[in-house]
């Protein structure tokens, strides 16, 4: 096997690696099922209730998405609102840390007074975690564009609008892809931080229930499928990012010398 | 006589600069330009020179309107600056190229913005496209439209980058020392280029400068300046018949007159410094 092909499948090896492992030594140590299920256990837990797991989890799926998605609008246009003014990035940026610091876990019982339980509060509290990554990209990605490049197009005629389209947004898409692939496993942190407090569906809701009743590798099952499903979409954005903004991760074995 | 006193009063002039002080910030902030006087004729190619700090590239942003003076009255094409001038190109030390952009369309973004190209652009791709091209290929990077410019070397960033000035045929070029960044070969090398190009396209060009054997080379008139803060200490005019060669830098009447600069340069340096000197004690 080549090296290359060795690379490729390093992650697949530790993964099975290290449920070898684990199985190995829940039978060595006789560990019980409720402080550490086999992963046997816990595939044997998903495929009898793989229909009840499989809705929770598109719920959460469904809730992390929608909180997600206004994430994006919400972040970017408020990025774009800092970045493009010192005034308003040296008056909204404190504010901003500022909310950020406050564990969400802490807002979610405001959310619920304000929304309910269910599906609104998991969506808004996907939505307050994914948003602040993006933001702050976004308008880091639009203050460090070099000032000559600016002279050049307002030389020209450029309004800023112009400025924004043809230099400020281009120049801020590989800050903005990184951003979302932080933001995205942020935003499944919220949906399940909200299931678990205030909601009858969800991943999130049914660790709670089966760690109530102990059925400790139906819980095991549920994280599974969580992280399952944060990989894939975090895979999808980063090969979103490398097919959309493969000019900032540049390659120099193709250089011309000369003048 | 190589160099003569600026007589030429009567033309017209396409720059005027009349009494034009520039102070950063308040009424105690720094005094970076003082009372410059300068005329450059249209079509003429005039330089800037002067220790570094002396308020070149500032001079830049008042012609181009990026700045407002603090006094005086700056003309362009006769009428007063105002704003940004919508008829220049500017190139600077970095070439600040678009990572996102192959070389040609690079070239081409002034022609997104400026008008009446900007109107025209969709309809007539094919046309400006050829333009493009031809323009590239003019300085020597026919075959690389298509290459990200990071693929691109220092000199050849630095040429697509003077494409993206002109390509919108400008009446005024400005250059914030331009070929700074590059080794001495490369750079008299893009002085042929430059020269080449201001002489089929007949713009007015203000360069800004270190380099008094580059000012020398390039220049109709060449404006000196004093150390902070900024004032013209002298102006002297280069009659060398055009196109003017590499080897003409080496005759003795062109080092005569780049003698004489970096004299006046060494002297301002010296004042500015004794006067620091001055106010510490």
């Amino acid at each position: 096997m080549s090296r290359r092909r060795l690379e490729l499948a390093m992650p697949w090896l530790v993964i099975a690696g290290l449920v070898v492992v684990w199985q190995g030594a829940v039978q060595l140590f006789a560990v019980r099922p409720f402080i550490l299920p086999a992963p046997s256990a816990v595939v044997a837990a998903f495929l009898e209730y793989r229909e009840p797991i499989m809705d929770h989890a598109l719920f959460t799926l469904e809730n992390t998405l929608t909180g997600f998605a206004i994430g994006i609008v919400i972040g970017v246009l408020l990025g774009i609102f800092i970045g493009s003014s010192r005034l308003v990035y040296a008056g909204l940026y404190p504010l901003l840390v500022g909310i950020n610091s406050v564990p969400k876990a802490a807002i979610v019982p405001i959310l619920v007074l304000w929304l309910g339980i269910g599906q609104p509060p998991a969506i808004a509290t996907a939505f307050l975690l994914s948003f602040f990554p993006i933001a702050v990209n976004v308008a880091t990605g639009l203050a460090t564009v070099e000032p000559e490049l600016e002279d050049v197009l307002r030389s020209l005629g450029a309004t800023p609008l112009d400025v924004l389209r043809k230099v400020g947004l281009p120049r801020t898409m590989p800050y903005f892809f990184a951003s979302l692939k932080v933001a995205i496993t942020l935003a499944f942190v919220g949906a399940v931080i909200s299931e678990t407090i205030a909601s009858n569906d969800g991943i999130g809701y049914l660790m709670l229930q089966s760690a109530s009743q102990f059925r400790v590798p139906l819980m095991f099952a549920g994280l599974m499928v969580i992280a399952a499903m944060g990989i894939a979409t975090y895979v999808i954005f980063a090969v979103l990012e490398t097919r959309l903004t493969g000019w900032a991760t540049r390659r120099q074995d193709t250089y011309f010398g000369g003048g | 006589m190589l160099t003569s006193p600026s007589d030429d009063t009567a033309k017209p002039a396409f720059v005027e600069l009349d009494g034009v002080s520039l102070r950063y910030g308040e009424a105690q902030g720094t005094l970076a330009l003082e009372r410059v006087d300068a005329s450059i004729r249209a079509g003429e190619f005039a330089a800037v020179v002067g220790p570094s700090g002396c308020g070149k590239s500032s001079l830049m942003k008042l012609v181009t309107g990026l700045l407002p003076p603090t006094a005086g009255t700056i003309q362009v094409a006769g009428a007063a600056v105002k704003g940004p001038l919508k008829i220049v190109g500017m190139a600077f030390q970095n070439p600040t190229l678009l990572p996102w952009r192959d070389t040609l369309s690079n070239t081409m973004l002034p022609l997104e913005i400026v008008q009446p190209h900007r109107g025209r652009l969709q309809r007539h791709k094919q046309e400006y496209v050829a333009l493009a091209r031809q323009l590239l290929a003019s300085v020597g990077l026919a075959g690389f439209d298509d290459k990200q410019p990071w693929m691109l070397s220092g000199g050849m960033q630095q040429r697509a980058s003077l494409c993206r000035a002109l390509i919108h045929e400008p009446k005024l070029l400005m250059l914030d020392e331009p070929f700074a960044a590059l080794d001495a070969f490369t750079r008299e090398e893009l002085w042929v280029v430059l020269q080449d190009l201001w002489l089929t396209r007949k713009f007015t060009c203000i360069l800004v400068t270190h380099d008094l054997r580059e000012a020398a080379y390039l220049a109709d008139v060449i404006f000196v300046m004093s150390a902070r803060p900024g004032r013209i200490i002298a102006t002297h005019r280069i009659d060398l018949p055009r196109p003017r060669t590499l080897d003409m830098t080496f005759a003795p009447n062109f080092i005569d007159v780049v003698h004489q600069m970096r004299n006046q340069i060494g002297k301002a340096r010296s004042d500015a410094r004794e006067q620091s000197a001055a106010k510490v004690t």
